[in-house]
Order: C-alpha cells, then structure tokens, then sequence
C-alpha cells in the first residue's frame, strides 16, 4: 500500500541526443490501443518538451481522447511506453500523476458537493501544502469567487469547466491535458482557459491539447499534431501549419 | 501509514458528506429491509420458537438484500459525474480508494443495521441487542463492504449494473450470510461464544479473504 508524496516540483530529466536541448515532458513511443476488433492507436510515437503547448487535431473517433486517457494513466495501452519527465507510467503512475492536470469531458467533479468542498477533497488527495491558500488564489484567477459555495450541479457549463480547470491545478502540475476544453465556453469563460493555457506555457510547462477548433488551436499551441491512422500523421511548428495542412489529413476513422 | 489512513478517512468522509446531502444509500437499505421484515411478519405467524427458528435468517437475508442496493448506489454516484476518473487521476494508489470507498460503505451498512435490529426485534420479540449479536453484525458489514466494494467497481461501467452487482454480490456472500444467520440463530437460543465459534471462524476468515483479494482486484477492475 502506498501512500500519496506531497506535492513538489522536482528536477526534470533533461532528454539527450536531441538538437534542442529541451526537457522532455511526454514522450510516448509506439503506443497501441484497441477496443474490442477496431484498433484506436496503432504504435503511435509523440514528444512534448517542456514549455510547450501541442494542439493535437483529428477527425471524430480518431483517438484523440483516448490518447489523452492514456497519458493521464486513465487507459492502460495494449503495448508501448509512455513516459512523462522520465517517469515511465506503467512503474511509476502514482508518483507521475503529481505532473499531470487534466481537464477532460467531464467536469470530474461531485454534484452534490460545493465548489470548495470539491477543491478541498481533491486537494487533500494531492497532499497540496497550504490547500485554502491556493484554493483563494485559483479561485480568483479563474473568476469563481462568487460561485465557491455552489453545488457543482448547479453551476453553468462554464463555471463547472472553470471548477475543472481549479481542481486540475490544484497541485500546480507541469503537464496540463486538455480535451476539448473550450467546448460549450462562452466567450468570457474561452479567454479565461486561453490566459490560463499562456500562462502554462510562459511558467515553462507543457499543455497538450485536443480540439475541434483549428485556427484556435493553431494560434494557442507550438506545434501541432494530426492523428489519423491511429497515428501522428502531421507533427510541425504551428508557425508553418495552415487550417487546409490540418483538415487535408482529416480521414474516416473507419477507413483507416 | 499515517498518510494512508488520512487518505482513507478523506475518502470515507467524501462519501458520507454526500450521503448526508443525498440520503441515497442508508434510507434505502433501512426502507428495503424493513419491508422484508415487515412482510415476513405478517407472512408468517409468529410463536416465540418460530421467531428464534426463522427470525435470524430473515434478518440477514433482509439485511444482504438491501445491502445491495445501497453498495449498487455508492458507486453510481462515482460513475454519475465521472469521478471515478477524478480519484484515478489522484496519486493515491487503486488499494488505498478501494479501503476509503470500503469504509464509507461500512459505514452505511453499520448506520442502517443500528435502526434495523431495534425494529427487527420490536416485531419478531427476540433478543439480537446483545454483545454476541453486535460482533456478527461487524463482522458481517465488513465483509458485505469488502465484497460488494469490489463487485460495484466490477459493475459501474456495466450497463446493466444493478442486475449485474447483485448476481455477483449474492453468491459469493453465501458463506458470510450463512455464518451470521447460524451465529445469530445460537445467540437467540441462548447458546454461549463456544457453541458458534466455529461460524465465527468462518465469517472472520471470509473477511479477512475478501477484504484482502477485492483490495487486489480493485486495481484491475478500474483500469481500462
């Protein structure tokens, strides 16, 4: 039985033999995963350094949330490795886990519960030093001030995204996983995630993300990434990617 | 071992913080199994030696039957919100969430045995307020907590989940509700500690058994 570290931000391992002598946050190698008979990711390999933000894009049913699953240890591949700040999460997931924030469909959060109830249970799981403090902040950073004492049930779509995001950043991760964060957001709230995602990026940590918004996520991200095949079809600098690069790689999951 | 058991009280107060806002579980063990006692007093003319013969097995069976649906809901509130997923997502290891999710299941069952037992008593007119009485049912709760924290994991991504939890749940309590009718039976017909130790054994070892191999599988089970 073990029991959860407290929270720290450790030493990163500096990845070697790359001409870019950046910290590899993710590093995925020949990763597969099936369902059934229909095989989802088919060895795919990807990287993420840190202090980069990665769109990732691909047609409906492609995979792009099963990648994600993956790498927040939430689905066990079939074969290959996932390693994150050189941590390989079939040994070590629970010690991985303090790097990783995640925001996925869901708002993962108890209905029946307050916004604060929620932050401090999840925070306590975190072990995260001086919890009410950082609740304060990250209340205020995310404009949930006047919605802590709510149930989550009761909140907007909005608001439970942006109690998402607060629990996802409770433990001050290094990685943050996003999967199609800003969908249903209305304006204020989409600025609210695209501040929170610059900021990320400018504290020098990584953000992988998935979404269905192509200039958005081109202009967000570093580089981006096209899954088809149950592959990475395209990896480049979004600086070099237009949405027709993006949308020409789009393919029927069932065709491939 | 400290933080462990932090870990598994923050997790038990999760649950009863949300079954004092919701009030799911509990009432409906207590309502479910007061129906079976109810009806089977009314079904059956109750003399005092037909009490003690068949009294025992109707408390425990009333008790595994409601059991279910309170063990069923414990974790559909996981699965409602997708919280499963959040707790997964937490460094904590699968054991110690299956030993949070057990004790807030215990829990549960122990409140709702503290409002049946008086009234299963009251109607019957037999004596299960007693010491004897009072360790089987622990030993029992524990037992059904363990087996049916395990087998509700099994369940929640099912479709048909509360079918399949109590097809699960039932057979494999078999020994632990045998051990405790057989228990509560010599208790209520005055037999002392030594004339059910052997069914005493029985309970203490399904529990130790089960609480141990449902720990291991929890991890199994939650994973995709």
């Amino acid at each position: 039985m073990t029991t959860p570290a407290p929270v720290q931000q450790g030493s990163p391992t500096r990845a070697t033999g790359t001409t870019q002598p950046a910290v590899l946050a993710v590093e995925a190698v020949g990763l597969e995963k099936s369902f059934g008979n229909s095989a989802v990711l088919r060895g795919l390999d990807m990287t993420v350094r840190d202090g980069e933000a990665v769109a990732i894009f691909g047609a409906n049913g492609v995979g792009k949330s099963t990648l994600l699953r993956t790498l927040t240890t939430l689905t066990r591949p079939d074969h290959g490795s996932i390693s994150v700040y050189g941590r390989d999460l079939s040994k070590e997931a629970e010690s991985a886990r303090l790097w990783l924030g995640a925001v996925l469909h869901s708002p993962m959060l108890y209905g029946d519960m307050t916004v604060r109830e929620n932050l401090t249970f999840f925070g306590k799981m975190f072990r995260v030093p001086d919890l009410d403090e950082r609740i304060e902040e990250l209340v205020a950073r995310l404009g949930l001030g006047a919605r802590l004492e709510q149930r989550a049930r009761e909140l907007s779509h909005g608001y439970q995204k942006r109690a998402a995001l607060a629990r996802a950043m409770l433990h001050r991760p290094r990685v943050l996983l996003l999967d199609e964060a800003e969908t249903g957001l209305d304006e204020p709230a989409r600025k609210v995630l695209d501040t929170v995602i610059a900021e990320h990026r400018a504290a020098g940590h990584a953000v992988v993300m998935t979404t269905h918004s192509i200039e958005r996520g081109i202009a967000e991200s570093d580089r981006v990434f096209v899954l088809a095949g149950g592959r990475i079809a395209l990896d480049a600098p979004s600086s070099r990617v237009t949405p027709d690069d993006v949308t020409d790689l789009y393919s029927d999951p069932g065709e491939a | 071992m400290g933080a462990s058991l932090a870990t598994i009280w923050t997790l038990a107060r999760k649950d009863l913080l949300l079954e004092l806002r919701s009030r799911d579980i509990v009432l409906a063990i207590i309502v479910f199994a007061l129906l079976v006692i109810a009806i089977f007093t009314f079904a059956i003319e109750l003399t005092p030696s037909r009490s003690r013969d068949v009294g025992p097995g109707v408390l425990w069976a009333a008790v595994a039957f409601a059991g279910v649906l309170g063990l069923n809901r414990s974790f559909a509130v996981e699965a409602e919100g997708d919280t499963l997923d959040g707790l997964m997502l937490t460094p904590v290891s699968r054991e110690l969430i299956f030993f949070g999710k057990l004790l807030g299941n215990f829990i549960f069952i122990t409140i709702a045995e503290i409002v049946i037992f008086p009234v299963f008593e009251a109607l019957f007119n037999i004596s299960v307020l007693q010491v004897e009485t009072i360790v089987i049912a622990l030993l029992a709760s524990i037992g059904f907590s363990a087996v049916g924290t395990a087998f509700a994991a099994v369940s929640v991504r099912v479709r048909s989940r509360e079918i399949m939890l109590p097809l699960l749940f039932l057979p494999t309590s078999v020994p632990l509700i045998m051990a405790a009718v057989e228990s509560t039976s010599a208790v209520v017909n005055g037999g002392s500690w030594s004339d059910f130790s052997d069914w005493l054994q029985l309970a203490i070892a399904f529990d130790v058994i089960f609480v141990i191999a449902s720990a291991v599988l929890f991890q199994f089970v939650l994973e995709e």
